[in-house]
C-alpha cells in the first residue's frame, strides 16, 4: 500500500530527471508572462524618463501646447502639432489603405481560386516584411517629386505624401486581418445563401461581410495603430515643419518622426530629452488603447465562431 | 418571368463588377509589391559589385563598398536571434500546452497582441533608456539586438502558438499514456512535428527586425564605424546607412543608396521566399 | 514475463465529475487479470470517460474529479504517492483513430522503453521486435523498421499503436474502440491480435459493437446515462456469456437486442 511497493520495476524516475523538467517547466511558465513583464518595463522606463518634463513643464501644457520648438531660448514644447500631423498622416493612410485593403480581402477570401489565394496570401505576407526606410526611399524618390509638380507645391514632403506611404505600409496588417475575418466564417453560411439562388457578391455583402465586420472593424484599428506608430515613412517624408497644420498638402511633424529625428541630437537627461520621452510615453498610450480595443474585439469574434 | 430575368441580369452584373473592382484592388496591391521591387532592382542593380559588397565606405560615404553595414546588420540580427528566439519558442509552448484557460492567459494574450502593436521608435527609446543607459551597454550591438528582440518576440510567440495548435490532440495523449511526462510529450512529439512552422515564423519575425531602424537608430547605431570587434562596439547596419544616405549624405550619391536598398531588399525578399518554399513543402509532407 | 496474477483493478464507488458536472457515478466493479472485460453501453454513457479513469489520462484533460477508489493490484492509484507517470507504463492504451507519431515504425515501438531509459540499441531491437510479434504485425514490417509510420494502412497502425503500448511491458491494455475506424479484414486482425494477447495483458475494451464484446471478451460491462440530468450508471456486469444470453436487468436485455443504442 505504500509508494515502496508501486514502482517495482524499472520505471522510476531518477531525480536529477525530476529536477531537470521542473526547471525546464518553470522557465517555460516565467517566458509565459515575459510579454506582461516587457509591456511593464516599458511604461516604467518611459515614465521614469519622462518625470523631468512632466515636473518642469507638466503633461497638460505638453499635450495641449500648440509650438514646438524645443532648441529656441524660451523652448516650448507643445505636442498638437505633431498630434495633429500624425492625426492627418493617418486619415490618408487610411483613405487610401481601408477601401483598397477590405476590398483586396474580399477577392482574396472570398473570388479568388486557391492558386491565387496562396500566391497573394504569400505576398502579402512579403508586404510587410519590406523594411519602411525603403518604402520611405521610395516615396522620396517617386512620391514626393510628383506630387510637388502634380499639385504645384512649394514642397513634396507633405502628410500627403507620408499619408500615401504608410497606407501601403498598413495594407498587408489591413488584409491579412480582414481575410482572416472573413475566412472564420462557417462555410455553412456561405453555401446556405448560395443555395438560396444569391449569387456570389449578394452572399459576400449580406452574409459574409456583416458577419466578419467586428474582425474587419478590428483590422482597421490594428491598422491604424501601425499607421500612428509608423516611424521612418515619415520621417523621411512628412517634412517636419513645427506649425499646427490644417490641411494634408503642408509639411507636418509627426510624434514618432519627432522623437526619432531629435532624439540623436539632444542632451541625455535634459529637458527636451525627458519631453521627447513623455511624447514616446504618449504615443504607446495612444496605440496601446487602439490595440487593446482591436484585441478586444478580435477575441469577441473568435469565441462566437467557436461554437 | 421578365421581370425575374431582367433581376438576375442586374445581379450578374453586379456581381462581375463587384468581382473586377476587388480583383483590381488584390492585384493592384500585388503590383505595388511588384512595382517596389523592380524599381530598386533597376535603380540598384547597376551598383552592385564584389567590391561594394565587400569593402568599406570611402570618401565620404559617396564610394567604395557598404560591407561594415551589411556585417552589422548579420550581426545584430544574429544577436536578436539568441535573445530572442529561446525565449519566443518557450512562451509559445508555455500558451499552447501550459497554460490554464482563464483570465491570466486571456492577460497574456492581450499583452502579446499588444507588444505586437507598439510603435518601433518606443521600442527604441525604451532600449535606450534600459540597455543603453540603465544596464550600461551604451550604444552598441547587444543593446540594438535585445531592444530589436522585444520586438520581435510577439512573432515569434504567436508563430510557436499556432504551429503548436497545429499538432493533433491525439499524439499527445498517445504519449502520455505511454507514461511519458508533459515536458517529454512537448519536446519528443510536438516540437519535432510543428517545427517548420515554428522555424519559418521565427525567420519572417527576424527578417523584419533586420530591416527595423527605429530601435536601433538610438541604440546601436553610428554614421560610420569600422566592423564592431565585439558586441558592446557600435555598428553600422543596412537600413540605419539608408536612412542617413537618402536623407544626410553630404553629397548625394544615387548609386550608393540604391545599391544599399537593393542589398537590404534582395536579403529580406530572399529570406522571406526561402522560409515560405520550405513551409509549403514541409506541410504537403506531413498531413494529419 | 509478467505473472498472470497482476493487472487487476478493484472499482469502488467511482464517479467522475467534469466541472460541476458528474458523467459518471457509483460504478463498482472488479477487473479481472489476464482476461477480456468489455465496456459496452450506448453513445455518450461514459465508457471512455471511465477508462480514462484507469490509467488517470483524465487528469490530462483538466478540471476533471474522480470520487471513490480504485485500485490497482491493491494500490489506491489516485493517491498522493503515485506518480500518474509510472501508473502509464503498467496500464498502457491504444486509442480510437490510430495515433502513430510521424516518425519511423522502429522509432513508434521504441518511444515508450526511450522515455524510461533504455538505451542500448541490443535491447531495443529485441524489445521491438517483441512488441510487433505480439501485435502481429512483426511479419509485415520486419524489413522496413525505418519506414514512415505514416505509410502504413489504417489497420496496419492501429496494429503499431498496439505494438507501441505494448513496448513498455504493461499490465493492463486499455483499448478505446480500437476498431471503430478500420475496416471488416483489419477489425478481424486486431480481435485476434487481441485474442493472442489475454494470456499474458489484462485488456479492457470500449467498444459500441455488441457482436464484438461477445467475440471477444469474458466479461461484460454494460453502462447506461438514462437521461442527461443524472450521471451514467454501470446497469450490470458479469460473464459475458451468461450476459448476452441470460441479462439480469431489462435495460441490458433491451440494449443488447438492439432496441435502444
Amino acid at each position: 500500500m505504500t509508494d515502496a511497493s508501486f514502482p517495482r520495476r524499472r520505471t522510476g524516475r531518477p531525480a536529477f530527471r525530476r529536477a531537470a523538467e521542473s526547471v525546464v517547466t518553470r522557465a517555460i511558465a516565467f517566458s509565459g508572462i515575459a510579454a506582461i513583464v516587457i509591456l511593464a518595463a516599458i511604461t516604467v522606463f518611459l515614465g521614469m524618463n519622462a518625470l523631468r518634463a512632466v515636473g518642469d513643464v507638466g503633461l497638460w501644457s505638453m499635450i495641449t501646447g500648440t509650438d514646438w520648438f524645443p532648441t529656441s531660448k524660451e523652448p516650448s514644447y507643445g505636442f498638437l502639432p505633431a498630434i495633429v500631423g500624425s492625426l492627418w498622416v493617418t486619415a490618408v493612410a487610411l483613405v487610401v489603405s481601408v477601401p483598397v485593403g477590405v476590398a483586396a480581402a474580399i477577392y482574396i477570401s472570398e473570388f479568388a481560386s486557391r492558386r491565387t489565394k496562396e500566391v497573394a496570401k504569400s505576398v502579402i505576407e512579403f508586404m510587410a516584411a519590406v523594411p519602411s526606410v525603403v518604402l520611405g526611399l521610395m516615396g522620396l524618390a517617386v512620391l514626393v517629386p510628383s506630387i510637388r509638380v502634380l499639385m504645384r507645391l512649394d514642397t513634396g514632403l507633405t502628410a500627403f505624401a507620408a499619408g500615401i506611404m504608410v497606407g501601403v505600409m498598413a495594407l498587408p496588417t489591413i488584409i491579412s486581418i480582414s481575410e482572416d475575418a472573413m475566412h472564420a466564417v462557417p462555410a455553412d453560411l456561405r453555401t446556405g445563401s448560395l443555395a438560396l439562388g444569391n449569387t456570389r457578391w449578394q452572399t459576400v455583402h449580406k452574409v459574409v461581410l456583416p458577419a466578419a465586420s467586428s474582425g474587419v472593424f478590428a483590422a482597421v484599428m490594428l491598422g491604424v495603430g501601425r499607421a500612428i506608430g509608423e516611424t521612418m515613412v515619415v520621417l523621411m517624408l512628412a517634412g517636419n515643419s513645427g506649425i499646427v497644420p490644417n490641411t494634408p498638402l503642408v509639411s507636418v511633424r509627426t510624434m514618432p518622426g519627432t522623437i526619432a529625428g531629435e532624439m540623436a541630437e539632444v542632451v541625455q537627461g535634459g529637458e527636451h530629452y525627458s519631453v521627447l520621452f513623455a511624447m514616446a510615453l504618449v504615443l504607446f498610450a495612444m496605440t496601446f488603447i487602439i490595440n487593446l480595443v482591436a484585441d478586444v474585439v478580435l477575441e469577441n469574434q473568435r469565441k462566437r465562431w467557436r461554437r | 418571368m421578365n421581370h425575374a430575368s431582367a433581376r438576375v441580369r442586374r445581379a450578374r452584373t453586379v456581381e462581375m463588377l463587384a468581382r473586377a473592382v476587388t480583383g483590381a484592388a488584390a492585384f493592384g496591391v500585388l503590383g505595388v509589391v511588384a512595382f517596389i521591387l523592380g524599381y530598386i532592382l533597376y535603380r540598384g542593380a547597376g551598383s552592385i559589385d564584389w567590391e561594394f559588397l565587400t569593402a568599406p565606405p570611402r570618401m565620404f560615404m559617396t564610394q567604395g563598398g557598404i560591407w561594415p553595414a551589411i556585417y552589422g546588420t548579420l550581426l545584430l540580427t544574429f544577436w536578436t536571434a539568441v535573445f530572442a528566439i529561446p525565449v519566443g519558442i518557450m512562451a509559445g509552448i508555455y500558451l499552447a500546452e501550459y497554460a490554464p484557460k482563464g483570465a491570466f492567459t486571456r492577460v497574456i494574450r492581450l499583452a502579446i497582441a499588444n507588444m505586437a502593436g507598439v510603435p518601433s521608435i518606443v521600442y527604441g527609446l525604451f532600449g535606450l533608456a534600459l540597455f543603453v543607459l540603465t544596464v550600461g551597454f551604451g550604444r552598441s550591438v547587444i543593446a540594438g539586438a535585445l531592444t530589436l528582440a522585444c520586438l520581435t518576440l510577439p512573432v515569434i510567440i504567436t508563430a510557436t502558438e499556432e504551429a503548436l495548435l497545429q499538432v493533433p490532440q491525439d499524439l499527445r495523449q498517445a504519449s502520455l499514456a505511454l507514461g511519458a511526462t508533459r515536458l517529454r510529450t512537448v519536446l519528443r512529439i510536438v516540437i519535432p512535428a510543428a517545427a517548420p512552422g515554428i522555424v519559418t515564423g521565427s525567420i519572417l519575425g527576424l527578417s523584419r527586425a533586420a530591416g527595423e531602424t527605429a530601435p536601433i537608430l538610438v541604440t546601436a547605431v553610428a554614421f560610420y564605424s569600422p566592423v564592431p570587434r565585439t558586441v558592446f562596439d557600435e555598428t553600422m547596419a543596412l537600413p540605419y546607412h539608408l536612412y542617413i544616405m537618402a536623407t544626410q549624405a553630404v553629397k548625394p550619391a544615387p548609386d550608393v543608396v540604391w545599391g544599399t536598398a537593393l542589398v537590404l531588399v534582395a536579403g529580406v525578399s530572399i529570406i522571406n521566399v526561402v522560409a515560405a518554399a520550405w513551409r509549403t513543402r514541409q506541410r504537403r509532407r506531413i498531413r494529419w | 514475463m509478467v505473472t498472470a496474477a497482476s493487472g487487476s483493478f478493484e472499482l469502488d464507488d467511482v464517479s467522475v465529475t467534469y466541472g460541476n458536472e458528474t458523467a459518471v457515478a457509483g460504478v463498482t466493479m472488479s477487473i479481472e487479470p489476464a482476461s477480456v472485460t468489455a465496456l459496452i453501453g450506448p453513445s455518450g454513457c461514459g465508457k471512455s470517460t471511465l477508462l480514462r479513469c484507469l490509467n488517470r489520462m483524465n487528469d490530462e484533460l483538466g478540471n476533471v474529479k474522480v470520487g471513490g477508489r480504485i485500485l490497482f493490484d491493491g494500490v489506491d492509484i489516485y493517491d498522493r504517492s503515485v506518480d500518474p507517470v509510472e501508473l502509464r507504463v503498467r496500464v498502457g492504451q491504444v486509442f480510437q483513430k490510430p495515433n502513430p507519431f510521424p516518425m519511423s515504425i522502429f522509432d513508434n515501438v521504441a518511444y515508450g522503453p526511450r522515455t524510461h531509459g533504455v538505451r542500448r540499441k541490443a535491447e531495443l531491437d529485441a524489445l521491438v521486435e517483441e512488441s510487433l510479434k505480439r501485435a502481429a504485425l512483426w511479419e509485415e514490417v520486419k524489413n522496413s523498421l525505418k519506414k514512415h509510420a505514416f505509410e502504413l494502412s489504417g489497420g496496419q497502425q492501429q496494429r503499431l499503436c498496439i505494438a507501441r503500448a505494448l513496448a513498455t511491458s504493461p499490465e493492463v491494455l486499455l483499448m478505446d474502440e480500437p476498431a471503430s475506424a478500420l475496416d471488416p479484414i483489419s477489425t478481424q486482425q486486431i480481435e485476434d491480435t487481441i485474442a493472442e494477447l489475454k494470456s499474458s495483458v489484462t485488456i479492457v475494451i470500449v467498444t459500441h459493437n455488441m457482436q464484438q464484446a461477445a467475440r471477444i471478451s469474458d466479461r461484460t460491462a454494460f453502462m447506461l446515462r438514462e437521461s442527461m440530468d443524472f450521471p451514467a450508471q454501470l446497469v450490470e456486469v458479469g460473464d459475458t456469456r451468461v450476459m448476452f444470453t441470460n441479462p439480469a436487468d431489462k435495460r441490458t436485455e433491451a440494449y443488447i437486442t438492439g432496441r435502444f443504442g
